[in-house]
């Protein structure tokens, strides 16, 4: 549904897209994540056809979006960043105004702004001044121009930003509910929102592509260096020294806790589950253990160690 | 062609869907007033020699009310969408450049006419309650207008261009109003040009002074020259407006 080959964008002075390569199949809803300044707004912006490329080329349905952008757009409902409305128009006749200029004829769009109020929860709410409402409502205008013309893609830019948390979860299952009947790509820099709606996600930082793949897999990708965390009741000497035997750990921090205990922090060499062997350890040198866990990275943790790799490697 | 109704039916509900439309619209009609009241004082006892109409051009409200209605009409027609951001929700619909800037300007022009209709008032008046009929008859009122629609589509251009080009509504206003009194005023460089100079130079100043090519229309004579000289100057500036909403997609 999305090619995107190579595509670079610069402003004077400044890149802010740089040779970004991704597809995104029919029916995906993805996720295009990265802090702020991150490139996520200009690539929608170019997708949507506002932009042009500096560089590169990006397919929608099979429509170049600069060469052929008239296609293109008839197939992509974008809303921009901060969701841009005409304040004096009434909600009805702006969708209305919306679904004409999208080239749907008198009857059509009619029958389309009555479906998509509906399915944004917009029904009763459709002589209403636009400038008038709350934002959470007005996001809801923007999701249903959106919508309005059954474009194929739908692109989001940062479709949640600015609402409470009960606004949140509806327009998230809007979105989730569009799965499968079309492509969806969302931009946002809250992870969690991220790992909730889109099947797949691109990271971007600094214009680049830092990673591409489903949540649970980036999870995965990362498990492999879940520390361990073990208090033992032993002599901080000894542990080190048997830490240091086993070839299995990588690198291992002992600071002391209450007591007799010592709180180790043991890093795996290749991703292996350490708990059997330092409880085995344990028992073999008759010491007590009083926790052992497994600090699973949450996908928290990785977004932000991938999307700051300068900074966490000085904290380091 | 459906598309372009839609968009220019949406700009022309701006106007009155916001104050700035019957401000400017009371505004106007203030201004035809008092030209009209000085209109009614240079009539006074005896009839007139010439049309009312051409009096009514030489009243300086008239061009007073051009000169400021045409920058604050256009003004937000870019430079407010660009502002809100809305200009890009609107280009990213499957619309034309041409169609936008077609759209805004048609908005622009029956905004601009729907002002002038308070004069169409004034001159009942005096053809109803005067006895200066000889002067006032459909074709002097038919040039008027169309003196007063060509002058409108020079200088709203001119107002869609400055508007086209910034973000600031107030900066289009300005530039646009400096740029229609420079035209306006460049007529007049034909008076200052010394007696020994050239013949031509006062010729072709004079192909572009405004003030007298409209004087014609308002007796009724309508006069190709002035008619090609608006359009050409009008399309000229729409064709500039037309490449700056382009510029965004050059690469």
């Amino acid at each position: 549904m999305i090619e995107v080959s190579n595509l670079t964008k610069r402003y004077a002075g400044r890149t802010a897209v740089a040779d970004l390569s991704f597809s995104v199949a029919r029916g995906e809803i993805v996720g295009l994540l990265g802090p702020n300044g991150a490139g996520k707004s200009t690539t929608m912006r170019i997708l949507a056809g506002f932009l042009p490329a500096t560089s590169g080329t990006a397919r929608v349905a099979g429509y170049d979006v600069f060469y052929q952008s008239g296609e293109a757009r008839r197939r992509i409902g974008y809303m921009p960043e901060n969701n841009p409305l005409y304040p004096e128009m009434r909600v009805r006749e702006y969708l209305k105004f919306r679904a004409r200029i999208k080239g749907l004829g008198w009857g059509q769009s009619r029958r389309r702004v009555d479906t998509v109020m509906e399915q944004c929860g917009l029904t009763h709410m459709g002589r209403r001044i636009i400038g008038q409402l709350s934002k959470g409502y007005r996001q809801r205008v923007g999701l249903a121009d959106a919508l309005v013309h059954e474009p194929e893609l739908i692109i989001l830019d940062e479709p949640t930003i600015g609402l409470d948390p009960h606004q949140i979860r509806s327009v998230r299952q809007l979105i989730k509910s569009l799965a499968g009947r079309h492509t969806v790509l969302i931009s946002t820099h809250i992870l969690p929102e991220a790992e909730m709606m889109c099947g797949r996600m691109l990271i971007l930082y600094d214009g680049k592509m830092l990673a591409a793949d489903t949540p649970d897999n980036l999870q995965r990708l990362m498990a492999g260096n879940a520390r361990i965390i073990a208090e033992i009741a032993a002599p901080a000497e000894a542990l080190r020294q048997c830490w240091a035997q086993m070839p299995e750990i990588e690198h291992a921090e002992v600071s002391a806790a209450e007591g007799e205990f010592h709180r180790c922090i043991l890093t795996p060499r290749d991703g292996t589950d350490l708990r059997p062997v330092i409880f085995t350890v344990a028992l073999q040198n008759g010491w007590v253990l009083r926790e052992l866990t497994r600090n699973r990275q949450s996908l928290e943790d990785i977004y932000v160690q991938v999307t700051r790799p300068n900074e966490d490697e000085e904290g380091e | 062609m459906k598309i372009f109704w839609t968009l220019a039916r949406r700009e022309l509900a701006a106007y009155f869907l916001s104050v700035t439309g019957y401000v400017i619209i009371a505004a106007a009609a203030f201004l035809i007033g008092l030209s009209f009241v000085v209109l009614i004082n240079g009539l006074g006892n005896q009839p007139s020699p010439v049309p009312v109409t051409e009096l009514f051009y030489q009243t300086p409200y008239f061009w007073l009310i051009v000169l400021l209605a045409a920058p604050v009409i256009t003004m937000r027609l870019f430079a407010l969408e660009k502002f809100s951001g809305t200009f890009e929700t609107l280009m990213t619909a499957p619309v034309g450049d041409v169609q936008v800037v077609a759209a805004k300007f048609t908005a622009a022009i029956v905004f601009y006419l729907v002002m002038w209709l308070p004069l169409l008032a004034c001159l009942f008046v005096v053809s109803r309650f005067t006895d200066q009929q000889g002067t006032l008859d459909a074709g002097t009122i038919g040039g008027m207008f169309l003196g007063v629609f060509l002058v409108g589509c020079l200088f709203l251009a001119a107002g869609c261009f400055t508007s086209a080009l910034t973000r600031s509504q107030m900066a289009a206003a300005m530039v646009a109003f400096v740029l229609g009194v420079s035209l306006f005023s460049f007529g007049f460089l034909a008076r200052a040009i010394p007696a020994g100079a050239p013949q031509w130079e006062s010729q072709v100043i004079g192909y572009f002074d405004l003030f007298d090519q409209i004087n014609d229309l308002a007796r009724g004579v309508v006069d190709t020259r002035a008619v090609i000289l608006y359009t050409s100057l009008a399309f000229f500036f729409l064709f500039l407006t037309l490449r700056v909403v382009e510029s965004r997609r050059w690469k």
